[in-house]
């Protein structure tokens, strides 16, 4: 059950970037390309996809997260509240990233249906930058790192 | 702003929301890409038939829609292998070192009105705007 009612979520995100034009990387530099506003150049859909599924997550988890899930035993919402420098420097790298292609992980999956060689490269190596992050203690350090339960608390 | 769609992108936004909730809704997890991909090729995740269930979704999506009428574009990538390759890999890290991505923070994360996430996209959204202006307007890309 679990895993059709993912499927399913999946298929509503995935449909849902498509729908908002996100899927295109050149609509999305079209937004971070603030020097496009004075040419008239500037494309804020973006901002309004947020802004649109802000209202609904934001409404929607404010009457979820009162309630244990309907299929899972519980909910795994993010614990993390301090802001720390892998915070800061996370989102700064993956924003350089994200600057200089105009995909983010949502986007880059759902174009691998396309089967454009270009996207395939970048997805395989957003998997190395990932599994480089992860997989960090296990490699350079001996086995018993608790950084496992680092990751499983991430925030998304 | 001859490229805004803003009637599109409310609706597609609004799908991106409902995702969200009904991920949570039913399973109690959190519809973060970066995440659920990162679970899903990690060889020590344990859980990892929902998150691939999640990701061939996302992958399905523009399988379902093409057929009946809506078109998906041909994603228009950088010319170069190596900008792709640099971005890739640093998606990748940064979206694990700092906890998530678009999707994680961006939508999940600020509708929970958590502080790290506001955060983390403030951050992640001035260096992309950063970068954008020096490739496409300092370095004339």
């Amino acid at each position: 059950m679990s895993v059709l009612a993912s499927l399913f979520c999946g298929f509503v995100f995935g449909y849902g970037l498509i729908v908002s034009g996100m899927i295109q990387p050149t609509k999305v530099l079209g937004f971070l390309d603030i020097f496009g506003i004075p040419s008239g150049a500037w494309d804020p859909s973006l901002a309004v996809v947020m802004a649109a599924g802000l209202t609904v997550a934001g409404i929607g988890y404010a009457v979820v997260r009162r309630r244990p899930p309907l299929i899972e035993k519980e909910s795994l919402w993010p614990t993390k509240t301090d802001i720390d420098s892998s915070l800061l420097t996370g989102a700064l790298l993956f924003g350089i990233g994200w600057g200089l292609v105009g995909l983010c992980p949502g986007p880059a999956v759902v174009n691998l249906a396309t089967l454009s060689l270009p996207v395939i490269v970048f997805v395989i190596a957003m998997a190395i930058g990932m599994l480089l992050h992860d997989l960090r203690p296990v490699l350079t350090a001996a086995p018993t790192s608790s950084s496992l339960a680092d990751t499983t608390a991430a925030d998304g | 702003m001859a490229n805004f769609t803003p009637v599109s992108a409310a609706i597609g936004g609004a799908l991106i929301g409902l995702s969200a909730v009904l991920l949570a809704l039913f399973t109690g997890h959190i519809a973060g890409v970066s995440g659920i991909f990162a679970g899903l090729i990690n060889p020590q995740t344990s859980d990892r038939p929902w998150r691939a269930a999640f990701i061939a979704g996302l992958i399905a999506a523009p399988v379902i829609v093409t057929p009946v009428g809506y078109a998906v574009p041909v994603p228009q990538m950088p010319g170069s292998y190596v900008t792709i390759v640099i971005g890739g890999l640093l998606v990748g890290f940064g979206t694990r070192l700092g906890s998530g991505c678009t999707s994680g923070h961006g939508i999940c994360g600020i509708a929970r009105l958590s502080p790290r996430s506001i955060v983390a996209t403030f951050v992640f959204m001035a260096a992309a705007i950063g970068v954008v202006a020096l490739t496409h307007h300092v370095l004339g890309g």
